[in-house]
């Protein structure tokens, strides 16, 4: 296992730069436990499993990409994870809690922005504000967040007004509003544009160097969870095995963040996991 | 609330203006147009005697019945009395259905229980329910202005109903991710999400207020323009009765054109 919430040094340098005027008012960042966790939805012909036993702990201020073919059951786990499905078998835990209904303790962005088009930005982002926060620190955390994905000038936009990008980086500055112990990204930076892409996976870094919260990261970009996660859990079909996606693989990441992209180690665990993906790695 | 500056155009495809049509008095001009020549070839029909005046009266005599009504005083009464019941009835109804209409599309119990006996009661032609109201409550007032609530329920109502069913349901789910739930939901997601239906339910509930006002006036009333139209027809009137439906008419699309306004600026502000 990787050391926890490593702080790179450039990371840490940007978070005093920018987080300045943060408190670090995080709640302590809480493990994830996966027992055995299935799911099976009701069809027509009987029950189809897409998840079948995956048991696996994501340590306490641990960053965990989900990485797997399109339709193989990340988003699945995710929402499992987040108590938004509670169908799933076995058993999550938080923090040692099994996971509630829509539980608290997480915060989710969802693969689409799911904004409420009548809220301006700046009100879509006050969404994720926890319950009972104080009005002027609400606002403030709002327009640091805004600030912080690129979008205060924006603020007053409704989303219709703006991009997808933009919706989605608003969605993401929803999520971190939360300030939750656990993290729930579901291909948070499918929508944008290779640089802002980078911007926003520094930002993402910056952020949990600063709360170390807990993130559960789904994408299907083998090199943004070789830039981002400490761990790598590919998701996908055994074949001849039973039906249902599992964990095919668990990979740990060497190095410190910010990785070198050309490095030989990340080059190997690259084919690898093209390879589990069923991607011929030499023929890119 | 932010006061940022909105300085990007709509992405929303903007409806092109071009020459007339673009402005709204211009539009408003072109609308004219046609129930302009509807008159004049009114005018010229009467003028050249083709039909007799108790079949079809002049314009001009339809204007000359509609000053000496006003002069002697009843036209204003009939005018007041029709608006009165409809806003009333209007108001009875819209409340009742934003009210029903809000618990049967929130609550699946209350739906299952409930929407089969909407459904019957809406299936009721209007006309159907007179005798029965004149039976309870006379004819007086309150039979009147139950009709016309019962007229302006049932579009509030369905609207209302059937947008709550169909909130998008990943909009609910992230207000629910986000910690809202019950009321607090409601107000956050629901609500605002079905107020664009809300307005146009309101506009036809409207409508049917005046359809279901002529309705209830026609068979039992001393007053109103429904009586004027009963009155005119039994006294060969047919100036008043054509100033009759005129106003009924201008003053339908009056405040038609007042909600309109309303639901322009509620749908541009909630979707
Ligand atoms: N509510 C549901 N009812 C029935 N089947 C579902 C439901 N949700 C997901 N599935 C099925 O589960 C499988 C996995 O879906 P999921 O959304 O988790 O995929 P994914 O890995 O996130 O894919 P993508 O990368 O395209 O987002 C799909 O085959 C989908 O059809
Ligand atoms: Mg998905």
């Amino acid at each position: 296992m990787t050391a926890l919430a490593e702080l790179s040094p450039a990371a840490r340098a940007a978070a005093s730069v920018r987080g300045a005027a943060t408190t670090s008012d995080a709640p302590e960042s809480l493990a994830v436990e996966f027992h055995d966790v299935g799911r099976a939805f009701p069809t027509a012909d009987g029950p189809r499993t897409v998840l079948r036993d995956i048991t696996l702990t994501v340590e306490p201020g641990e960053v965990l990409a989900i990485l797997g073919a399109s339709g193989c059951g990340k988003s699945t786990l995710l929402r499992a994870a987040g108590g938004l499905d509670t169908g799933n078998s076995g058993e999550i835990l938080i923090g040692g809690e099994p996971v509630t209904t829509y539980d608290p303790r997480t915060a989710v962005g969802f693969q689409e922005p799911r904004l409420m088009p009548w809220r301006t930005l700046h009100q879509n982002v006050a969404l994720g504000l926890p319950h009972g926060t104080g009005r002027t620190e609400g606002r403030e955390r709002v327009d640091r967040l805004l600030e912080l994905v690129g979008l205060d000038a924006h603020a007053g936009h409704r989303p219709r007004e703006v991009s997808g990008g933009m919706a989605q980086r608003t969605s993401l500055a929803r999520a971190l509003a939360r300030r939750p112990g656990v993290l729930l990204l579901d291909e948070p930076f499918g929508a944008l544009d290779a640089l802002t892409r980078l911007k926003m996976q520094d930002l993402l870094l910056d952020i949990h160097a600063r709360t170390a919260t807990t993130i559960l990261l789904v994408t299907h970009d083998v090199d943004e969870a070789l830039q981002l996660a400490d761990r790598i859990l590919l998701l996908g079909k055994d074949p001849g095995a039973d039906p249902g996606a599992t964990a095919r693989k668990v990979l740990t990441v060497p190095g410190e963040r910010p990785r070198p992209r050309g490095s030989a180690e990340l080059a190997a665990l690259r084919s690898e996991l093209l390879d589990g993906l069923g991607v011929d790695a030499h023929r890119r | 609330m932010s006061t940022a500056e909105r300085t990007v155009t709509p992405r929303l495809p903007a409806r092109r203006a071009r020459g007339i049509l673009g402005t709204g008095a211009g539009r408003a001009a072109v609308g004219l147009l046609v129930p302009l020549l509807l008159v004049a070839l009114w005018w010229a029909v009467t003028e050249a005697g083709v039909f007799s005046p108790v079949q079809l009266p002049s314009p001009a005599s339809v204007v000359q019945a509609g000053v000496q009504l006003a002069v002697d005083g009843p036209l204003w009464h009939h005018i007041a009395i029709s608006v009165q019941r409809v806003l009333i009835g209007f108001a009875i109804g819209g409340v009742l259905g934003l009210l029903v209409g809000s618990v049967l599309g929130l609550s699946r119990w209350a739906d299952a229980l409930l929407s089969p006996l909407t459904g019957a009661i809406r299936a009721v032609p209007s006309l159907a329910w007179v005798p029965l109201l004149i039976l309870w409550m006379g004819i007086g007032e309150d039979s009147k202005i139950t009709l016309i609530a019962i007229g302006a329920f049932f579009p509030i109502f369905t609207n209302v109903y059937s947008a709550l069913k169909h909130v998008d349901p990943h909009l609910v789910e992230a207000g629910r991710a986000f910690g809202y739930h019950g009321l607090r939901l409601l107000r956050t997601v629901q609500l605002p999400a079905v107020i664009p239906s809300v307005f146009s339910g309101l506009r036809l509930a409207l409508a049917q207020a005046w359809l279901f006002l002529v309705a209830a006036e026609l068979i039992a009333s001393s007053m109103g323009l429904g009586f004027l139209l009963t009155d005119s027809q039994n006294n060969g009137r047919t100036d008043r009765l054509i100033l009759a439906i005129v106003l009924l008419a201008v003053i339908g699309k009056v405040t038609d054109a007042v909600l309109g306004l309303v639901e322009r600026w509620a749908v541009r502000r909630w979707s």
